[in-house]
């Protein structure tokens, strides 16, 4: 869906990028890695100096200025802080893009009543931006990004200058949007706790270059990257686990486990090592859940003989869970 | 110090100050609408701007400093042969127009041009990512949000026109201005001069409270 090449010293370069319709897709970075400007690019608000950007089959870098106006209608984006008109109210402030597109009145009226119920603003309409919290503004931002029925909605770091608990029910929104419209979302942000709750897909960006990406769950799992490694790290979460302070714990061999998807609920660890007759202590590990998959990783302390062990992981293997013995 | 204002005559005073109103009210539109145009062009034109253009801008801002650096009194001496071509006069209320409007219009301009870039930027980007127009965004955003600072714009505008049609007595154009001029300091008429004087206040005092009181009215923020 977006393709761009861009040139020498630009902010960023070398990025080919292609969202698929209907998914969530998530790009990471620290400030002023270029995510912003990736996400600009996307309806040229930003234009690159060299390369394509393509939204659902028009390639937006070929068009004239007042085609590109008309396009620029089929991609909604809300931005970190709101942007909305300060002098209007809640109701003008979502009408805006359908005066833009000139839709006759009664259904302007009618589409706006339909986006305040549904981002659940019922009774804020007469308000002034002013007026309302945080997260009612960024409400009010998504209402407005979507009045136009668009295709595709960009978020510019949307959840950033929101508290933890607002952030998680503007996040539960964005979800229930893509889930109920189809809507298309990329989004940009620097908390990996944004991309593991909502995001398919997820791209790592650091100093303008994309340098990993993939199904979150995947990434999260086993982060390549330095930097990635630090998102995860960050999102407290850790996969990597700190073998170091175990030693004293230990008293056979450390094993380490990941799995994800349905096996996860499933007793297989147990039944791979009672079979040997082996026993294991777990000393580290979290089971959880990244938008709907759930995953866990564990560290396992396992005594028993060298042949249990390798019957051990073989099992398990098998049964599709990822095993390593690292000591 | 001011005898029994034997010196006043009501009549004259009235015509005068009605003189005065028209001066501002016919001032004050085209100065609105002259001042409105190049400061919004001045703005879009600017460096970073939706039309940015800095040639033009640089064009424009020049002729705006050179008409605002010139006095007002001079100024209205040296046009007064496209006073004369445009209205017909260069006296009376007529002709006091142009000069009026050519000293205020860059003024204003300055101030339209402040105040549209006081608009936050994200929510010209916002507009312009929902697919407005640069025509679009100048009427449903930079107008709207800059609203307050506009009409606080057009008070202190009015303000000082009120001060140019006082000078404006020089070349004859009439009003309270010119009626101060005559009588009191031409004929040493004191009082005839402290009674234009309260008028001239009370009026500025008027324009003042009714533009802030305005300003309050649409900066619902």
């Amino acid at each position: 869906m977006y393709r761009s090449r861009a040139g020498v010293t630009e902010a960023i370069r070398g990025i080919d990028l292609h969202v698929r319709s209907g998914e969530i897709f998530g790009v990471i970075g620290h400030s002023g890695a270029g995510k912003s400007t990736l996400l600009r690019c996307v309806n040229l608000l930003e234009r690159p100096t060299t390369g394509s950007v393509t939204v659902g089959g028009v390639e937006l870098t070929k068009l004239s200025a007042r085609q590109l106006q008309r396009q620029r209608r089929r991609i909604g984006i809300i931005f970190q802080h709101f942007n909305l008109l300060s002098t209007a109210t809640v109701r003008d402030n979502i009408a805006f893009p359908l005066r833009l597109a000139k839709r006759p009145r009664s259904e302007i009226r009618a589409r706006v009543d339909e986006m305040i119920k549904m981002v659940g603003l019922e009774g804020h309409g007469d308000k002034y931006p002013s007026q309302l919290s945080g997260g009612q503004k960024q409400r009010v931002g998504i209402a407005r990004a979507l009045a136009n029925k668009p295709e595709v909605l960009l978020c510019d770091e949307a959840t950033s200058a929101l508290d933890p608990q607002t952030t998680e029910s503007i996040l539960s929104l964005l979800l229930s949007i893509n889930e109920k419209l189809g809507l298309t979302i990329m989004l940009i942000t620097h908390e990996m706790n944004v991309i593991r709750s909502i995001c398919d897909r997820v791209a790592v960006i650091d100093d303008g270059v994309i340098v990993e990406s993939g199904e979150v769950i995947d990434v999260f799992l086993h982060p390549q990257q330095r930097i990635t490694q630090e998102f995860v790290a960050q999102s407290g979460d850790a996969s990597d686990e700190f073998t170091s302070g175990l030693d004293g714990a230990r008293r056979g061999r450390l094993l380490r486990v990941r799995f994800k998807g349905e096996m996860t609920y499933e007793p297989v660890l147990f039944e791979a090592v009672k079979e040997t007759g082996a026993v294991f202590s777990i000393l580290q590990g979290t089971v959880s859940r990244m938008k709907r998959v759930p995953y866990g990783h564990l560290l396992v302390d396992v005594r028993g003989s060298n042949m249990d062990m390798d019957r051990i992981v073989e099992r398990l293997r098998t049964e599709g869970i990822e095993a390593e013995v690292l000591s | 110090m001011f005898g029994n204002f034997s010196n006043v005559r009501p009549d004259e005073l009235r015509e005068a100050a009605y003189a005065t109103l028209r001066m501002l009210g016919l001032s004050i539109m085209f100065t609105v609408v002259l001042g409105l145009l190049i400061g919004i062009l001045l703005f879009l034109t600017s460096r970073g701007q939706l039309l940015s253009q800095p040639v033009v801008y640089g064009v424009l801002s020049f002729v705006v400093n050179v008409l605002r650096s010139v006095p007002f009194v001079i100024l209205m001496i040296s046009i007064m042969p496209f006073t004369k071509w445009l209205t017909g006069t260069s006296i009376g209320v007529e002709g006091s127009i142009p000069p009026l409007v050519v000293a205020a219009a860059p003024f204003f301009a300055r101030l339209v041009e402040t105040s549209l870039r006081e608009v936050d930027r994200g929510v010209i980007e916002a507009a312009q990512a929902m697919g407005a127009s640069s025509w679009s965004i100048v009427r449903r955003v930079l107008i709207r949000e800059a609203g307050g600072g506009l009409l606080a714009g057009v008070t202190i505008t009015a303000v000082t026109l009120v001060s140019y049609t006082a000078m404006s007595g020089v070349i004859g154009g009439g009003g309270l201005g010119d009626l101060a001029l005559r009588y009191g300091y031409q004929r040493f008429q004191t009082d005839v001069m402290f009674v234009t004087v309260v008028l001239l206040v009370l009026l500025v005092q008027l324009l003042q409270s009714i533009g802030d009181l305005l300003v309050r009215r649409i900066s619902r923020k």
